[in-house]
C-alpha cells in the first residue's frame, strides 16, 4: 500500500513528490549550532523554528535550541523589524548566548527585511550587550536546499568574523561540511594523529552529541569559539570538504584574508580520505605518521577480505550532493556499480562530477540533480538494484521493492545509533563496508533456498 | 541551572496551584526571541487533516513545509496510504516573482490524473499569503475540471497560532459536510471528532461504541475516508476529544445541522468510562445501550485492573511532569497518573484556554506548577525543582528529559502503542513503568548522591569494591 508509483515515468514540470532535500533555514540552523555559545535565530513564523528543531532532534536525539521572531500578520505587512529587535533583546537578557546567528525564511525574504540594518539599529539602541556577537545569513527557502542554507551560514560567519592580523599562525582551517558530530570528532582525531593544529568550522561535536550528566545546558561546551573563527584569517591554509556545503566559505576566506584554500570532497571512503590526508600533509608539510598508514592498511585489508561480496553489486544512492559524490567514489573503489545517483539539491556540478567519477568504472548510471525519491522509485521499478544508500526517507522504497537500505546522510529518523558512528576517515569506511556486506549477506541468508544456505561465508 | 528566570512577559503564563489569583494569560503569540515549543498555523491544519488517507494533500509553497510534514504522524489508515507521500509545488525564485498559481494548477492536474483521489486539500504556506496567489480560484477551477472537491486550506503560517490552523482545518472539513447521502445512518449514531488514529486508537474506540449498539458514522480525522465525512451530518451526536482542534467544527455542525456535541476523553479508565456513559445517556430512548455500556466497562476494567494494581504498587508516590499540545489531554493524564499511584507536579500545554487552566488547577494537587506555552529552560527548571520521575511530552521534550536523567513517555504524534481506551490505559501504565523503573536512571547523577558528576570518585577516595572479593 505504500507502493506509491508505477514504473512509467511521466513528465512532471510543476510538482515535487517525496523530496530528496528540504529548505535552506534548517541547514543554517544546524551550522549555527556548531558555533560555541550560539543561539540560532529563525526570522520568520514560529512554525519554521519548531519544525527545524523537531527534525534535528529526531536525527540527533539531542535538545536543539533556537529562537524565532514569531511573525504575525502585522509583521508580514509592516516588516519584521519590531519582532527581531524584541527578539534580540529577549534572547540576550534571558538566554545570554555569546552569539546570535540569524537566518531568514521565505517569509522574511519576500517581505524584504534588511537584517544588517535591523542589527545595527538594535546595537545603536543598546539592545545588544557589549561584547556580544550578532551575525546573519540570507536563506530564502525557494532557492537551493538545506545544503545551500548550511553553506550560506558558514560563509556568512566567516564574512562577519574572520580577521587577518598579518601574523600567520600554525593552524590549519578545516571546513568539514554538513557532517554529524561523530564525523567531526573523527576528523579531529585524524588531525591529532597527524600532529596538525586546526580550527574546524562549524564544529557540532560537544553540542549535539553530549553525554548524560544530569544537567540541561543551553550552550554545551562544544562549538567553534568566536576567537577561533576570528583567527581563521591568520591560519596558514584552509581545507574545505564538499563543493556544495563548504567551498563557498573557503573561497570567502581566501578573498577576505588571503588564506590559501584546498577544495576537496568529503573524506568518505578510501580515496576521499586519502585525498584529505594528502592535502593536510602537503599544506602542513608533514610526513604521514605510521599510525595513519596502519589505519589505511587495515581498511585495504578489509576491502580485500570482502571484495567478492561487493563486486558488481548495483546501488541506488540518494541524498545530499557532497555525501553522494563521496559515496559514489567509494563505491567505485569497492568495485560496486552505482546505477541511480540522485540529489534533491540543484546544481549542474553534481551531474558533471558524478559522470567524471564513473567515467572509467564501466557503470552506466542515471544521474540527476534536483531530483526526488519518487522518480528514483520509478527507475528502481524499471530495473532494480542490490542496495539503496540514503537517508530514512528511502525506507518506503526499500520495503516495497525488498532492497536493503544502508542508512547514510541526513536525516536518519528511524534508527538511534548512526549519528554516533562516523562515516568519514578510514574508520568510517570500515563501518560502511560492514553495513553493506552484512546487508547483502543477511538478505541472502534470509531468502536463499535451503541448499544454498551456508554456515561459512 | 538554578537561577533560570522566567521571561518577564511570560509571568502571567506560569501559576502554582494555591497562590494563583488571576486567570491564566494564554492564547498569546509566543514572545519573540523565546525558545517556544509551539508551531504555526500550517502545522495546526496539517496535523488535523493529515489522517484523511484517501485525499490528496498538496502543500503549496517552498519545499520545507512539505518535507517536515512528510509521513510524520503515526495515523494509521485501513485503506489507502496516499497521505503518507509528500506532494509539494516546491516553489522557486521565479514562482515567487511571477506567482505560483499556474504551477499549482498544473501540479493538481497531474496528481489528480495519477491518483484519482476522492478529494484534495491545498495548504497555503506563509509565502502564498504574501505573493498573493489566488488559491481559491485555482481550487474552484480544479473542482469543476476534475469533479472532486478541491479544498483550499487557509494555513499561512504567520496568520495566528497553531489553533488558528485547527480552525482552518475545521472549515476545510466543513465544506465536505452535507454532500453525501445519510440514508444508511442509524438513529443511534455518532461522529468521533478529534481522534487521529495514532497507533490505531480510533479503531479501539470505534469498537466500544459498536459493542454498545451505536453506529460510528465517521471519525474526524482518524482513518477518515472522504465518503464518510460527506455524510457525517447524519449522525445524532458529536463526541469531541481533541477539543482544541475540533470544538470549532462541532459548533459549526451544531449550528447548521442541529447536532449536539459532548466533550470526551478516551485516556484513562475514568474518562473513558465517562465518555461511554455520557453517550449512552444521550441515547436514553434505548436503555439497552446503557446496559451494554455498563457490561462493557465492567468487563474491560476487570480485564486490566489486576495488572494495573501491580503497576500501581511499583509506581506509588512517583512524580510526573506533563507538557502536551492540548489542555484537555492534560486533564486525563493527571487522572490516569493518579490511577497508577503517581502525582502530577508540573503540567502545561501549548494551546490551553483560560477555562482549561482553571479546570486543570481544580483537579491538581496543591503546589502543582501550571504553565502555558513553555520553553525548554522553564521546563527543565520545573522538572529539577520538583524532582520528578517522569516527563510526558513530545519529540522536542524527550532529549531534555533524558539529559536531566528523567524517564519519558511520548504522548504525542510519535507514540507507538495505543494509549486510548482500556487497553490503552494498560499500555500507558506499561510504558510509564518501563521507563520510570529502568535501571538506566540508577546510573544518572541525581540518583547517585555524593558524585558531582557521572565520573568516578577522585584518586584519593577509597573504593569499596577493591576490598571486597569480586566474584
Amino acid at each position: 500500500m505504500l507502493d506509491g508509483t508505477k514504473a512509467e515515468t511521466t513528465e512532471r514540470t510543476a510538482l515535487r513528490i517525496n523530496p530528496a532535500k528540504t529548505c535552506q533555514p534548517i541547514g543554517a540552523m544546524y551550522a549555527a549550532l556548531g558555533i560555541h555559545g550560539c543561539m540560532p535565530h529563525s526570522h520568520g513564523s514560529q512554525g519554521c523554528c519548531s519544525y527545524h528543531r523537531s527534525h534535528l532532534t529526531r536525527h540527533y536525539k539531542e535538545p536543539v535550541m533556537a529562537t524565532t521572531s514569531s511573525f504575525t500578520e502585522g509583521s508580514a505587512v509592516f516588516g519584521g523589524l519590531a519582532n527581531l529587535t524584541t527578539a534580540l533583546q529577549n534572547i540576550f537578557s534571558i538566554y545570554n548566548p555569546d552569539v546570535v546567528a540569524i537566518h531568514t525564511t521565505c517569509l522574511s525574504e519576500v517581505i524584504g527585511d534588511d537584517i544588517p540594518t535591523i542589527i545595527k539599529k538594535a546595537r545603536d539602541e543598546g539592545k545588544v550587550p557589549e561584547g556580544k556577537v550578532v551575525i546573519h545569513t540570507n536563506t530564502p527557502s525557494f532557492v537551493g536546499s538545506h545544503v545551500t542554507g548550511f553553506s550560506n551560514m558558514v560563509t556568512s560567519t566567516i564574512k562577519y568574523l574572520a580577521e587577518k592580523t598579518g601574523k600567520t599562525t600554525d593552524r590549519l582551517n578545516v571546513i568539514p561540511g554538513y557532517l554529524d558530530p561523530s564525523d567531526i570528532l573523527e576528523i579531529k582525531r585524524l588531525l591529532g594523529i597527524l600532529g596538525v593544529n586546526s580550527i574546524l568550522l562549524p564544529d557540532t561535536s560537544g553540542v549535539l552529541d553530549t553525554g548524560l550528566d544530569g544537567n540541561y545546558t543551553m550552550f554545551p561546551k562544544g562549538g567553534t569559539t568566536v576567537e577561533d573563527i576570528k583567527s581563521m584569517g591568520d591560519s596558514f591554509a584552509t581545507i574545505a570538504c564538499g563543493h556544495f556545503a563548504s567551498h563557498a566559505a573557503a573561497t570567502q576566506l581566501e578573498n577576505q584574508c588571503n588564506v590559501p584554500a584546498g577544495f576537496l570532497e568529503l573524506p568518505i571512503g578510501l580515496t576521499g580520505t586519502d585525498r584529505f590526508i594528502n592535502a593536510v600533509r602537503q599544506y602542513a608539510t608533514i610526513d604521514i605518521p605510521e599510525a595513519i598508514e596502519e589505519e589505511r592498511a587495515r581498511l585495504i585489508d578489509l576491502m580485500s577480505d570482502l571484495h567478492q561480496y561487493l563486486h558488481g553489486k548495483t546501488v541506488a544512492i540518494a541524498g545530499d550532493p557532497d555525501h553522494v559524490i563521496a559515496m559514489t567514489q567509494f563505491l567505485v573503489d569497492l568495485d560496486m556499480k552505482p546505477k541511480y545517483v540522485v540529489t534533491g539539491t540543484p546544481g549542474q556540478f553534481f551531474e558533471r562530477r558524478i559522470a567524471e567519477i564513473l567515467k572509467d568504472s564501466g557503470s552506466n548510471a542515471t544521474v540527476k540533480q534536483f531530483g526526488d525519491l519518487f522518480e528514483l522509485h520509478q527507475w528502481i521499478k524499471q530495473e532494480p538494484v542490490d542496495l539503496i544508500i540514503g537517508n530514512s526517507y528511502n525506507k518506503h522504497i526499500a520495503r516495497v521493492e525488498n532492497i536493503p537500505l544502508i542508512r547514510f546522510g541526513f536525516p536518519i529518523l528511524d534508527r538511534g545509533t548512526h549519528r554516533l558512528f562516523p562515516t568519514v576517515g578510514y574508520t568510517g569506511a570500515k563501518r560502511l563496508i560492514d553495513e553493506m556486506v552484512n546487508a547483502v549477506l543477511d538478505k541472502k541468508d534470509r531468502e536463499c533456498d535451503e541448499q544454498w544456505f551456508e554456515l561459512i561465508q | 541551572m538554578k537561577d533560570i528566570e522566567i521571561i518577564p512577559e511570560r509571568e502571567g503564563q506560569v501559576q502554582r496551584k494555591g497562590d494563583a489569583s488571576t486567570p491564566m494569560a494564554c492564547n498569546k503569540k509566543s514572545t519573540a526571541g523565546s525558545v517556544s515549543q509551539r508551531a504555526c498555523v500550517f502545522c495546526g491544519s496539517r496535523v488535523v487533516l493529515y489522517p484523511i488517507s484517501d485525499a490528496l494533500h498538496v502543500v503549496h509553497g517552498p519545499i520545507g513545509c512539505a518535507a517536515y510534514t512528510w509521513d510524520i504522524r503515526g495515523s494509521l489508515s485501513s485503506g489507502q496510504q496516499l497521505h503518507r507521500n509528500s506532494f509539494s509545488t516546491d516553489l522557486r525564485e521565479m514562482d515567487v516573482i511571477y506567482g505560483g498559481e499556474k504551477k499549482l494548477l498544473l501540479a493538481l492536474r497531474q496528481l489528480i490524473a495519477r491518483y484519482k483521489p476522492k478529494a484534495a486539500f491545498i495548504y497555503s504556506t506563509c509565502i502564498v499569503g504574501v505573493i498573493g496567489d489566488d488559491v481559491e480560484a485555482v481550487c474552484r477551477t480544479m473542482t469543476a475540471e476534475a469533479g472532486i472537491p478541491v479544498i483550499p486550506v487557509h494555513s499561512e503560517g504567520f496568520k495566528g497560532t497553531k489553533k488558528d490552523g485547527y480552525r482552518a482545518a475545521c472549515e476545510a472539513v466543513a465544506s465536505l459536510l452535507g454532500t453525501g447521502s445519510t440514508e444508511d445512518v442509524k438513529p443511534h449514531s455518532v461522529n468521533i471528532l478529534g481522534d487521529f488514529n495514532l497507533a490505531g486508537e480510533t479503531w479501539i474506540i470505534k469498537k466500544y461504541y459498536e459493542r454498545m449498539g451505536i453506529q460510528v458514522v465517521t471519525c474526524i480525522t482518524g482513518d477518515a475516508k472522504i465518503e464518510d465525512i460527506r455524510r457525517a451530518h447524519g449522525a445524532k451526536l458529536n463526541l469531541v476529544q481533541c477539543s482544541g482542534s475540533m470544538t470549532h467544527l462541532a459548533k459549526m455542525m451544531e449550528e447548521k445541522y442541529g447536532i449536539p456535541f459532548k466533550r470526551v476523553s478516551y485516556f484513562g479508565i475514568e474518562d473513558m468510562s465517562a465518555a461511554l456513559y455520557d453517550t449512552a445517556k444521550f441515547f436514553s430512548d434505548d436503555p439497552t445501550i446503557m446496559q451494554r455500556a455498563q457490561d462493557l466497562v465492567r468487563e474491560e476494567v476487570g480485564n486490566i485492573y489486576p495488572q494495573l494494581q501491580a503497576y500501581r504498587e511499583e509506581l506509588q508516590g512517583k512524580k510526573a511532569a506533563i507538557y502536551v499540545g492540548g489542555s484537555f489531554k492534560a486533564f486525563s493524564l493527571v487522572r490516569a497518573l493518579r490511577l497508577i499511584g503517581m502525582q502530577t507536579a508540573v503540567v502545561g500545554s501549548q494551546t490551553g484556554g483560560p477555562d482549561d487552566y482553571k479546570q486543570l488547577a481544580e483537579i491538581c494537587d496543591e503546589g502543582t506548577i501550571i504553565v502555558d506555552d513553555s520553553n525548554p529552560l522553564e521546563l527543565a527548571k520545573f522538572v529539577l525543582e520538583k524532582d520528578v520521575d517522569l516527563f510526558i511530552g513530545g519529540v522536542k521534550e524527550r532529549p531534555i528529559a533524558y539529559k536531566l536523567g528523567v524517564a519519558f513517555c511520548d504522548h504525542n504524534h510519535e507514540r507507538k502503542e495505543p494509549l486510548a481506551g482500556y487497553v490503552g490505559m494498560l499500555n500507558f501504565a506499561k510504558e510509564v513503568y518501563s521507563s520510570v523503573m529502568s535501571p538506566v536512571w540508577n546510573f544518572v547523577p541525581r540518583r547517585q548522591p555524593g558524585r558531582a558528576h557521572t565520573g568516578m570518585p577522585s584518586a584519593q577516595e577509597k573504593s569499596v569494591s577493591l576490598e571486597e572479593k569480586i566474584p
